[in-house]
């Protein structure tokens, strides 16, 4: 069973509600879905959600990166919250925290 | 009667499963708890997790290029903390070892993957050797000393 992404938008914001595990089985449709909403809509500002996830690898940065280049080709920024030790780590280890604002609640980030 | 299993020096595993993106998480969750007989932090569980999970992932992705094969894994746990696993696959084979584990290297830069696979298992065990041939597979061989 593949778990569903849950998109969230807020003005000029999506915020991506990531799975339990994001790994490369559960990334597959990530890609088409994000596509469709970034082009329907004007979004500047990419959230990442990680507090239900508990398990992320290198096919999950993939995402990410690819996410995170192109609202940065646009001219927006992303962010993230809700990050658990896991998820951190990885982020760390793949100099994601260098590009990505991080925030510890969903207050935070959406207030920048 | 001695208890023969708490003379053991070391204990192994074998799972083999169809190369599936869903015995991705099934691969490295069962790894997972095999090695928690070592007693190992949380960190170190995850480390392990994260380890196995790119090696499975690039047996499906790479090896058998998404389609039918059968993935290979083997697991150690001595009694001095030392884990080892490692997954094979019989897939297309890297011919170029050097060049594939290189940080950022993909052959498929067209999709979502971040070329970090063996850089990952690199930061997060000890120590990762590569034996491949093309056409005949590839056997990833991880190992991390638990509890140091």
């Amino acid at each position: 069973m593949e778990e569903p992404f849950i998109y969230e938008a807020k003005e000029q914001t999506l915020i991506i509600h990531l799975p339990k595990e994001l790994d490369h089985h559960n990334c597959r449709n990530l890609k088409y879905e994000t596509d469709l909403l970034l082009a329907e809509n004007y979004i500047t500002r990419l959230v990442f959600d990680f507090s239900d996830t508990c398990f992320m690898d290198s096919s999950g940065i993939g995402i990410l990166l690819n996410r995170y280049k192109q609202i940065r080709a646009g001219g927006g920024e992303a962010c993230f919250y809700g990050a658990g030790q896991q998820v951190l780590r990885v982020l760390k280890v793949a100099g994601i925290l260098g590009l990505m604002k991080r925030y510890e609640t969903r207050e935070e980030a959406l207030c920048g | 009667m001695e208890n023969r299993e708490n003379r053991m020096e070391q204990e192994s595993m074998t799972l083999t499963m169809d190369s599936l993106s869903k015995n991705e998480e099934f691969a490295r969750v069962a790894v997972a708890v095999f090695a928690s007989r070592l007693d190992p932090t949380l960190e170190e569980l995850d480390d392990i997790k994260t380890a196995v999970s790119e090696a499975v992932t690039n047996a499906v992705i790479h090896g058998y290029q998404n389609g039918e094969g059968t993935i290979e894994i083997c697991a150690r746990a001595q009694a001095d903390g030392l884990f080892t696993v490692t997954v094979k696959d019989t897939g297309i084979g890297i011919a170029d070892i050097k060049k594939a584990m290189e940080p950022m290297f993909t052959t498929a830069p067209e999709g979502e993957r971040s070329g970090m696979g063996f850089s990952f298992m690199e930061a997060f065990m000890d120590q990762v050797e590569v034996v491949s041939a093309p056409g005949k597979g590839t056997a990833v061989t991880m190992k991390k000393k638990i509890g140091r």
